[in-house]
This record gives structure tokens, C-alpha cells and sequence, in this order.
């Protein structure tokens, strides 16, 4: 008997999702990667690709290489095999990010809200370490966890149509960056030069879950100049 | 040596069987929405199954040929024509320099393929030639296809062998569809009469569907709690229910995480039923254990493999030997002369 039985559900014939909690929370994420990271590792025969979110990771099989029961039994054993591991701490990226100004065009509403000064909320968003807890929405797009809740502000009741890639965002109490121009409803207080997503270069994707972000105030000369840069940029975590 | 594209259609886009490992990205997958009439299609003229082809919807271009290649037809009936004459379906058919294929009326289906022989020369973003639009990725510039695109080919023949041999069995796309699908994993998040209206009532395709996903409109599939989960991943074929109660069922463009309820999920054989719907159809679900859905895969990927037996010689009597010539692998069958 699989002690991990009840955290195996299947989405269909040839994915599931093993489920290591319900919350967000860095211990039960930190088990997510663990067996993404050991699945990539030593790859079980069958399997695709896995997909790590919050709490869940997702694998991808080929029901013409692996059963049901036998990747059952196969995770089963490497979820006994990792119970007492964790994985490498990922990296640590840092983002510049121009505040306010029409970067930011929601900085002022964002401090009015939260009573502050402008200056403060850009303090505080930027003395934060984020946790990246998994990429999706659109591609590069973090998840990120760890913002302090004092600079929290609702979403625009009606959202923009286009918003610039590397824009800087609050929604409730989650930050994150825009990787891709898209519509949007995040209230926007600045923008990173720094390219999220790019599909030209040999690693499109700047970040991955179980990174850690922290955000760095920069001028405008300093954006200019970091977008220059980008491009030729290999850095990531 | 490439496919001039004298009118576009309505969305026409390059698409294999889709970008594998980087959903944990946020990447979607992409791919050909019907897996099976794009591998068909590249079968009858000798490709890998998941070779990039065109996938066109409802309404399909008018393509020149720009050098003589063996194609296949495959998917919808967007009632083809070649130099002006009905051209057949599901079958290998060559292709003269200078030939026009043009496409009518959608007599069936949504989506129709068209596979070259050799592939066609487009290089991989992400290891896959597929085009996802909204992140301008893979095909041509990551776009769908334009007057005055070309489209060159990587090894076109003009001919193959046993050309007669090669056909498909012809598919029906019926306007009501049964979906096979697995129950779950958000069951807890609906009633009981949410599940019975679910399982139980006939859906119909609005007008909401595209490559990522298609909407379904019917009775109002009712949920027991708050319809918002932590983010969690989405397949194709993930029905997912948003707070209104009206189930949509996920495509290859989908995102690769989602926060609605999930209710079930199409196994993968049924998937090339609900690629063929469009505004109108009727679609029901029922629902299949994993077991049986795995065994339906199973079969569609022997009836796949078993194909090309159709105009395959059968092997000659002999003896085969492996060798190994310059590093590549090849087989080697010595005969007895009679």
C-alpha cells in the first residue's frame, strides 16, 4: 500500500497530478520541486514532461509505455524515496524595475490606497524577497509569493487593453511582472527592462519555479541602458 | 521549392504535434488540435506522424505549388480542389509545379490538414514548428498565414511508392459527438445536480472556440462552493467550469495552469471528436475509467502504426542484418535468388 495514495489523481488517460497540500505555502512548493527536479534527474520511461503549480505537480505519460498502475507503483516509490530530501535552494534574480512615471501609471492609486507615500511603496515592493512558485498564465509568467501586504490594492474594475511586456504589477495581494504585452488588470507601478520571455534566445524563458526574486529601483538612464543590453543577457537562475 | 499562398483563409497556421517540456515554463503546448488527422496525414506520405503541416479552419486558403511534392488531405471537408477538380481526402495524392489546391464550403469538421511529403522547411522554436499566436512563437514569424507567404519544402517528392495503396479510412464528424471522459479531480467542487446535469444533458459548441479552448452552452452546471482553486494544471481535453456553470473544454493552446474547477477530463482518443466541432455541434460526455481510456489510446496508436501496412510490400524472405555505415544505423536484407 502507497502511504502517497490519496496524492495521486488522475487528469485523464495520460497526465496526473500528485498533490502535496492545498495552500500556498514554501514547505508543501518545496515538495512540488523536489519531485519535479528528481523526475528530471532520473526520468521515469513514459513520462513527457512535468508541470510543477503551487501545490501540485503534473505529469505528462504515454499510456503506450506506462500504465496507470505502474507509474502509480513508480511514484509511489520515488515519493517515498524523496520524503526525507529537499531540493537545492534556487537561485536569487534581480529585477530592475523604473517606478512610477508612465511605467507605473498606477503608483499614486497604489499609495493613496495603502495610506503611503509614493517612495514607501516602492520601499517596500522592493525590499522583498519573492518566492517564484510556478510559471504559467502566459509564458515566463511567475507566480510569485511574499509581498507585503500593506502595498496590496484591488485589480482596475475595468482592465487595460494592451499593457507593455515587463510591466510591474499589484493585484490584491500578489505582485508579478507582465513577460508578454497583453490586456491586463493589474494596478501597474513600474517596468523592467529585463526580458522575462524571449523567444530568440537559446533559454527563452528568464526564470523558473523555486527561484527567488527581489526588485531593484533603477532611473531611467539605467533602464535605457539595460535595454540596450538585453538580448545578448544569458543570466538566469 | 516552397507553397505560395495566394489567399489565406480564415486561420491558417503551422502546427506538429506540439511543443513537449516547456509548459513548466508557462509555455503552452500547441500542436495540431486533431492529433489524429495530422498524423495520418503525414503518414500517407511518409512522414513522422508529428511532422509539422498546415492546419486549416472552416475556411481554407488558396495554395500554389511552387515545385512538383506528394500530399495528403486529411480532417475537415473544406470541399478541396485541385487545378479546379475535386481533389480526394485522406489519401496520398502528387501534385504537379504550378498546381493550385483551393478550398469551398466546410461540408464537415473544423479543422483539415495538409501534409507534403519531406516537411515542410520551417525551423523549431522550442523544438516544435507549431505556431502559438499570442506569444508570436514557432511556424512562420509566429504568425497564421498571409497573401504572398511562401512556405518552402525540405524534401519534396514528387512521387512515392505503391502512390494507389495509400489511403485512410474516411472519418465522420458527426454533429453530435459522445465524449469519453475521466471524472474529476475537482468532483467536491460541484452538487449532485451539478454532476447529473454534467454527465446527463446534451452541451452546445456557442461561439466562443478557438485553438485554446471551446465553450459549451446548456444547462447551468452548478457548484457547491467558491468556483476558485489555487492554480492548478491544465490538460487537453480539461473541462473546466467557471463560476457562470458552463463547462469549457480545453485545446492545445490552452494555458498551462488554470483556477476554475475541473470536472472532468476528455481522454485522448476522443480529442479529434471535439477538434472537429464548431458553432452548433452538440456534445455529451461520459464518463470512462482511466483504464478504459488508456485502452481506447492504446488502440488508436496501433491503428495509427498499423496503417501504412496499406501499401507496404510485405517483406521479402531473407535474412536482415543491422549495419552500421558511417555511424547510422541501417538494415540490410539479403535475399536467395530464385
Amino acid at each position: 500500500m502507497c502511504p502517497a495514495e490519496d496524492m495521486i489523481h488522475p487528469l485523464g488517460d495520460a497526465a496526473l497530478a500528485v498533490e502535496f497540500g492545498q495552500s500556498i505555502d514554501p514547505e508543501i512548493n518545496d515538495q512540488v520541486r523536489t519531485l519535479h527536479e528528481d523526475l528530471q534527474a532520473n526520468p521515469l520511461l513514459g513520462v513527457v514532461e512535468t508541470v510543477p503549480t503551487y501545490r501540485s505537480l503534473v505529469v505528462y505519460y504515454r499510456p503506450d509505455l506506462i500504465s496507470w498502475e505502474g507509474i502509480h507503483r513508480a511514484l509511489c516509490q520515488r515519493l517515498q524515496g524523496m520524503a526525507h530530501t529537499s531540493p537545492a535552494p534556487g537561485g536569487t534574480v534581480e529585477i530592475p524595475v523604473l517606478y512610477g512615471g508612465g511605467e507605473g501609471p498606477d503608483l499614486p492609486f497604489v499609495a493613496q490606497h495603502a495610506g503611503l507615500e509614493e517612495e514607501d511603496v516602492i520601499r517596500i515592493h522592493s525590499q522583498g524577497i519573492y518566492r517564484v512558485y510556478m510559471l504559467g498564465f502566459s509564458p515566463g509568467f511567475p507566480y510569485l509569493g511574499g509581498m507585503d501586504s500593506r502595498i496590496a490594492a484591488p485589480r482596475l474594475e475595468t482592465p487595460r487593453l494592451q499593457i507593455p511586456a515587463g510591466s510591474v504589477g499589484i493585484a490584491g495581494e500578489q505582485t508579478g511582472v507582465y513577460p508578454l504585452a497583453s490586456p491586463g488588470g493589474w494596478r501597474l507601478i513600474g517596468r523592467t527592462p529585463l526580458r522575462l520571455y524571449d523567444p530568440q534566445r537559446p533559454h527563452p524563458i528568464l526564470l523558473r519555479a523555486g527561484c527567488s526574486l527581489r526588485f531593484r529601483p533603477v532611473t531611467r538612464g539605467e533602464f535605457e541602458q539595460i535595454a540596450q543590453e538585453e538580448g545578448h543577457d544569458e543570466s538566469s537562475c | 521549392m516552397s507553397l505560395l499562398v495566394e489567399q489565406a483563409g480564415l486561420l491558417t497556421t503551422i502546427q506538429d504535434r506540439g511543443r513537449i517540456g516547456f509548459q513548466q515554463f508557462g509555455v503552452p503546448q500547441s500542436g495540431a488540435v486533431d492529433q489524429w488527422a495530422l498524423s495520418t496525414a503525414n503518414l500517407l506520405v511518409d512522414n513522422d506522424p508529428g511532422e509539422g503541416a498546415l492546419e486549416m479552419t472552416i475556411i481554407g486558403p488558396r495554395l500554389v505549388f511552387e515545385a512538383g511534392a506528394c500530399i495528403a488531405l486529411t480532417g475537415a471537408d473544406l470541399s478541396p480542389t485541385l487545378n479546379g477538380v475535386p481533389a480526394p481526402m485522406n489519401r496520398a495524392l502528387p501534385v504537379e509545379p504550378g498546381s493550385v489546391l483551393a478550398f469551398g464550403r466546410c461540408r464537415a469538421g473544423c479543422r483539415a490538414y495538409l501534409a507534403v511529403g519531406g516537411g515542410l522547411d520551417i525551423p523549431a522554436a522550442m523544438g516544435s514548428s507549431s505556431t502559438y499566436l499570442k506569444a508570436s512563437l514557432g511556424g512562420l514569424e509566429g504568425r497564421a498565414l498571409r497573401t504572398g507567404d511562401r512556405i518552402p519544402f525540405r524534401a519534396p517528392r514528387p512521387v512515392l511508392p505503391a502512390m494507389e495503396l495509400r489511403t485512410a479510412p474516411a472519418v465522420e464528424y458527426p454533429r453530435e459527438v459522445v465524449l469519453r471522459a475521466v471524472p474529476g479531480p475537482h468532483g467536491d467542487y460541484f452538487t449532485r445536480q451539478g454532476l447529473d446535469t454534467f454527465w446527463n444533458t446534451a452541451f452546445t459548441l456557442g461561439k466562443q472556440f478557438d485553438r485554446m479552448g471551446c465553450r459549451l452552452e446548456g444547462g447551468r452546471i452548478e457548484l457547491r462552493r467558491d468556483g476558485n482553486i489555487l492554480s492548478d494544471g491544465v490538460v487537453f481535453g480539461t473541462v473546466q467550469v467557471p463560476e457562470g456553470g458552463q463547462p469549457i473544454v480545453m485545446l492545445a493552446d490552452r494555458q498551462t495552469t488554470g483556477g476554475y474547477p475541473q470536472i472532468a477530463t476528455v481522454i485522448t482518443a476522443d480529442l479529434p471528436l471535439i477538434a472537429q466541432c464548431k458553432s452548433g455541434s452538440r456534445v455529451r460526455f461520459r464518463p470512462v475509467t482511466v483504464q478504459e481510456g488508456q485502452q481506447a489510446y492504446r488502440r488508436q496508436q496501433e491503428a495509427l502504426r498499423d496503417l501504412p501496412d496499406r501499401w507496404r510490400r510485405p517483406a521479402p524472405a531473407g535474412k536482415s542484418y543491422q549495419v552500421l555505415l558511417n555511424g547510422r544505423p541501417y538494415t540490410v536484407t539479403v535475399t536467395p535468388l530464385a
